[in-house]
């Protein structure tokens, strides 16, 4: 499988869209005919990408607001978001 | 899970599938529709579509699937997407592509629409204009998810696998990624309605199966990222059924253009089955207290050995249209699942049927077949 890059720069793809779900209380990504539910940490992380930041910019941050070790940051962060470019979510 | 009277209400559901009309200008000879079509005048009219609208966004709903027929000859399509749009739900056209010009998918893309789902018959137009019984359907089509593409949406092509173009699943994919799709749905036929009709003119053998399957796995790996491909497996070559619809009334309600609310496009063909109306309850009433969706919900209808078995929330019993078509009940277990008593004979009809040669297709026509 592919791992990202840590200079990649993920992005959104067209029709992809972030939205909090009010009946469930949670936040979800709509995508074409499927809906993506994200944990606390998922959104995190997710509504950081703006196609400006890179993976490790990304992993900078949340390590940071987080307190966390950075390691362990960047690999959740790769295993989620290769899961969501695999899934057409994200673009790299 | 259980959805007996006064139990805890059921989770909401994810997905809505509006059949806006049953109107179509393709023929396809496995389509969805029932084979009683309904006519223009028994359609819903556009205030009682967003009423629907707005039910389904209030239960919790979070994506519409815009269908029919063709859901583009409505001409109220722009409103209803808009209107979508307003409620936060996020909205898909699937289409035949052949009956909208680019500006009219413009003012779509301007009302907010977020995909499309495209059919394509085959990969090349010669196949593809016959199932569709259509001329230059296939032509048609390549324009259209060209605009697709240019207008900036996400593109899904759906491609209808049977004896007649499995071989060409590759071109499929092939087509796919030059048209710029982000998926694919590569799904055999479907055996109810006008499918089940037309089944000994549409059976593949196994080996065209194991062929289309190899196919699939193979491009899944090389365009892991590129394209996003959901294969639908052929029911009668299976050894366990499939979670059809992700469970009765669990996930999803289908609502025909008359307005009524059904937990599967076919449930209709079930004899004795009452199903409500949008035009007299609620969206959210019919989910948790229609009978139909009552009926086969969870897990306490289940007949022995569906009900003591571990899969027996994972696919749910399968498909009660299924049981019903093959066994002569909606009540018995699933014969596509080895463990159903009629399983081995189903199999035997399938390999019996794709060795014979292809009858002529009964087309879909508003006269019934």
């Amino acid at each position: 499988m592919s791992a990202l890059a840590g200079s990649a720069v993920p992005r959104l793809l067209p029709g992809m869209r972030l939205r909090r779900d009010l009946v469930r209380d949670q936040w979800v990504l709509l995508a074409p005919e499927r809906v993506i539910e994200l944990d606390d940490i998922a959104y995190e992380v997710v509504s950081r990408i703006d196609g400006v930041r890179s993976v490790d910019a990304l992993v900078d941050i949340l390590a940071a607001e987080f307190d966390a070790d950075r390691a362990q940051v960047a690999a959740d962060v790769l295993d989620l978001l290769d899961d969501l470019v695999a899934k057409r979510v994200l673009g790299a | 899970m259980n959805a007996l009277p006064g139990a805890t209400p059921p989770a909401p559901p994810l997905a809505i599938l509006l059949e806006l009309t049953h109107r179509c200008p393709l023929a396809c000879p496995y389509c969805s529709n029932p084979l009683r079509l309904v006519g223009m005048r028994q359609e819903l009219a556009t205030e009682d579509w967003l009423r629907v609208l707005d039910q389904a966004a209030e239960l919790g709903i979070l994506q519409v699937h815009f269908s029919g027929g063709e859901p583009s000859l409505r001409k109220d399509l722009p409103q209803l997407i808009a209107h979508a749009r307003e409620r936060g739900l996020y909205s898909n056209l699937i289409t035949s592509g052949v009956a909208l010009d680019r500006a009219r998918l413009a003012a779509l893309v301007e009302a907010g629409l977020d995909h499309v789902q495209l059919s394509i018959q085959d990969s090349e137009a010669e196949g593809a204009d016959r199932i569709a019984h259509y001329r230059d359907s296939h032509r048609k089509k390549l324009a259209f998810a060209g605009w697709v593409s240019e207008l900036g949406l996400p593109l899904t092509l759906n491609a209808v696998v049977h004896r007649h173009n499995a071989g060409r699943v590759p071109a499929m994919i092939e087509l796919a990624l030059e048209l710029g799709a982000g998926r694919l749905e590569v799904a055999h036929t479907q055996y109810y309605g006008w499918g089940l009709k037309n089944r000994a003119a549409l059976m593949p053998t196994r080996a065209q199966l194991d062929l289309a399957t190899a196919a699939v796995q193979e491009a899944r790996e090389r365009l892991r990222g590129r394209l996003v491909i959901d294969y639908v497996t052929p029911d009668y070559y299976a050894r366990r059924p499939k979670a059809c619809m992700g469970g009765w009334a669990q996930r999803f309600l289908n609502v025909t253009p008359e307005g009524k609310v059904l937990p599967c496009h076919a449930a209709e063909t079930i004899p004795g089955m009452r199903f409500d109306s949008v035009r007299e309850r609620s969206l959210a009433d019919i989910w948790q207290h229609s009978e139909a969706f009552l009926r086969y919900r969870g897990t306490d209808w289940m007949p022995a050995p569906c009900r003591g078995c571990e899969r027996r929330e994972i696919d749910w019993g399968g498909c009660r249209c299924q049981a019903l078509a093959l066994s002569g009940s909606a009540d018995r277990v699933d014969p596509v699942c080895e463990l159903s008593p009629d399983h081995e004979a189903v199999q035997q009809l399938a390999m019996r049927e794709a060795a014979e040669p292809a009858p002529p297709f009964v087309y879909r026509s508003i006269k019934g077949a």
